[in-house]
């Protein structure tokens, strides 16, 4: 028998197809609650001890930070010179300075700034690196190429010769770092945002949007950017500590804020100088410095882990 | 028929340039007809052109050649605004893969009014919602879906999903790229039957592409096949079914197993390789077989197949 022979015999019939006798159950399952995807990852994420432990002692960190400085009855920048370099007692918690600053109180002033300058930088290098990594990668082609070159030369200069070189040129306070930090940063973001865009903007669900006549407005904002933002989300919390870091080598190196405003960096600077005598000024800004950064690593990896468990290896 | 058919593609061409030197014909010169109301399929291997003739056609990709004609506008070349119009709303597209095919951050309720947002279809939030709820309740799920996420549906719903919001448009022409590819068995069956029964409802037409012929017989009136970009032989499924001419067409019939075991066991698949076969596609005209079967041949080609 040939095989149109044997095609022809076999004749596709409509009950061929007929449905099973309980399928029609399968229609009207039982109905679920709506559960959004986010609400998963909180799950997840406080399954994570460590990323846990970091959130609170960010808090803390930051609560500290708000209004210790605002209920202690010194100020951050009262010199006096007949308290210097007290070691901790109970009327100055963490001691006094050289110049007979309460070190608690200046403590978290610094920290204040410096996480104020870190999280400034950060925003201002997402609304920069987002915008920029949207454009490149929605709209690729020649826009994309020029764009990525321009990218590269930039990128091309090490992150602390051009930090160096700005806050050598300009005048060195809280805005200008805050610029300093934002301009070197930005790039990973755009690079992130770009490549996710690439990605995401030839999926199925995207193109139905243009099939339907979705613009690129809507595409962007409705289809695009609510299925990138948690790597977003991921690259703040990762970029956060890099930008405190690059803060307090500034401040360190000298480059940083003036006298006599205090953050993290100038605070270690300071304890620094004197570190063989009054061992408890350097020490105690370093403690307060190394867990804030291993706090924010550790609730970075954990919303990565959370948000997207494909980003793994990154 | 003196009935204007609902879509002809004239001469389509679609090119991608890969480099400066090498570029991909992934279409090369196809035309074909669909009626309103009826379902053209289209088969071929992986490769052959298939998914890329249907984003030229709705225009997801500019074809680089020829015309595609919808309820009698062109719109191949540069669109007017109703143009545009007509073609995002009553042309529309069901995708391959349920799971890649919903935007995982959206309710069902936006995903499937996301149309009838962007072309402003409804006076009153109301209106929207029962839309979306008839729709629901057109492919076979409940309206209290509607406030679930895709991630919460299995294959098969979301394919109802996607379909949901392909047909919300009232569209005249559906073009399904692999719509039930990615489903098993008893799924696929379950949405062909539903495509067919909105067909009969609706009166649309579909452009229903698959590499499975046993499907496509099932579901079309017409059938296109496919090849490197060359539709090789086009006719009625009967057409097709009963007098393949094309060595293509006879080693895709000769590849469908047998329901019955005994003729199973003797099935002979025909390989076809086209490098060996010495079968110019560029060389073959269209060759008329019978009402309206044709092959892509040369002259001794079609002598020498249809002896
Ligand atoms: N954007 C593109 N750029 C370059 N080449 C492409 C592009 N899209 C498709 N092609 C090429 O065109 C050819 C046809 O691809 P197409 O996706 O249409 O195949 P298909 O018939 O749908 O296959 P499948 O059954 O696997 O989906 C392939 O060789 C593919 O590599
Ligand atoms: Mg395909």
């Amino acid at each position: 028998m040939t095989q149109s022979e044997a095609l022809k015999k076999y004749q596709f019939q409509p009950e061929d197809f007929q449905l099973a006798q309980h399928r029609d159950a399968l229609e009207v399952d039982q109905v679920m609650p709506a559960r959004p995807a986010w609400k998963d990852s909180i799950n997840l994420f406080l399954r994570n001890k460590g990323a846990v432990i970091g959130i609170i002692c960010i808090v803390i960190i930051t609560l500290f930070a708000i209004f210790a400085p605002m209920l202690s009855s010194w100020k951050y920048d009262d010199i006096n010179t007949s308290i210097q370099n007290i070691s901790p007692c109970a009327q100055h918690w963490f001691g006094t300075d050289t110049l007979g600053r309460d070190l608690w109180v200046r403590l978290w002033q610094g920290t204040r700034i410096s996480l104020f300058v870190a999280v400034a930088a950060i925003l201002i290098d997402v609304v920069i690196g987002v915008t920029y990594g949207m454009i490149s990668g929605y709209f690729g082609g020649k826009v994309d190429s020029v764009m990525q070159r321009i990218q590269e030369v930039i990128n091309s200069i090490p992150t602390l010769v051009v930090l160096t070189i700005l806050l050598m040129v300009m005048k060195s306070n809280l805005f200008t770092i805050i610029m300093a930090l934002a301009f070197t940063e930005w790039i990973g973001m755009s690079r992130i945002t770009r490549a996710q865009v690439l990605k995401t903007k030839e999926e199925e669900f995207v193109l139905a949007s243009r099939t339907l006549g979705a613009g690129s407005f809507f595409i962007i904002f409705k289809e695009i950017l609510p299925n990138i933002y948690s790597q977003m989300i991921i690259m703040v919390m990762m970029s956060i500590p890099n930008a405190i870091f690059y803060e307090a080598y500034l401040s360190f190196v000298g480059l940083g804020l003036p006298i006599p405003e205090a953050s993290l960096g100038t605070l270690i600077n300071d304890g620094f100088n004197t570190l063989t005598i009054t061992p408890y000024q350097m020490t105690i800004p370093v403690i307060v410095f190394s867990i804030l950064m291993l706090s924010f690593n550790l609730v970075g990896d954990g919303l990565r882990d959370a948000l997207d468990p494909t980003m793994k290896e990154m | 028929m003196s009935e204007q058919p609902i879509l002809e593609v004239k001469n389509l061409k679609q090119y991608f340039k890969v480099s400066r030197k090498f570029t991909v014909k992934a279409v090369d010169g196809i035309s074909f007809k669909i009626m309103p109301g009826q379902t053209y399929g289209l088969v071929g291997e992986s490769g052959s052109g298939k998914s890329t003739t249907g984003r030229s056609i709705i225009r997801l990709y500019k074809p680089t050649d020829g015309e595609v004609i919808f309820n009698g506008k062109n719109i191949s070349g540069q669109m007017t605004k109703e143009e545009l119009k007509l073609l995002r709303t009553k042309m529309q597209m069901i995708f391959q893969d349920p799971m890649a095919c919903l935007n995982p951050r959206r309710k069902v309720m936006d995903i499937i009014a996301e149309g009838l947002d962007i072309h402003k279809e409804y006076k009153t939030e109301q209106e929207r919602e029962q839309k979306v709820y008839d729709m629901l309740e057109l492919v076979g799920l409940s309206k209290e879906h509607a406030n679930r996420y895709p991630h919460q549906f299995s294959g098969g719903q979301r394919q109802r999903i996607g379909i949901a919001r392909a047909l919300v448009m009232r569209p005249q022409l559906v073009i399904a790229d692999e719509a039930i590819s990615a489903l098993d068995v008893s799924i696929q069956a379950q949405v062909v039957n539903l495509m067919k029964k909105i067909q009969k409802k609706t009166n649309t037409a579909y452009l229903f592409i698959a590499h499975d012929l046993s499907m496509v017989k099932y579901i079309s009136d017409h059938i296109g096949v496919l090849h490197l970009g060359h539709l090789v032989e086009t006719g009625t499924t009967d057409e097709i079914f009963n007098n393949p001419i094309h060595p293509y067409t006879k080693s895709l019939l000769s590849a469908i197993p047998e329901p019955n075991p005994r003729v199973e066991k003797t099935r002979k698949s025909q390989s076809y390789d086209y490098e060996t076969s010495g079968i110019d596609y560029h060389k073959g005209t269209e060759h008329h077989v019978e009402g309206t079967h044709y092959v892509l041949a040369t002259d001794e080609e079609f002598a020498q197949w249809t002896k």
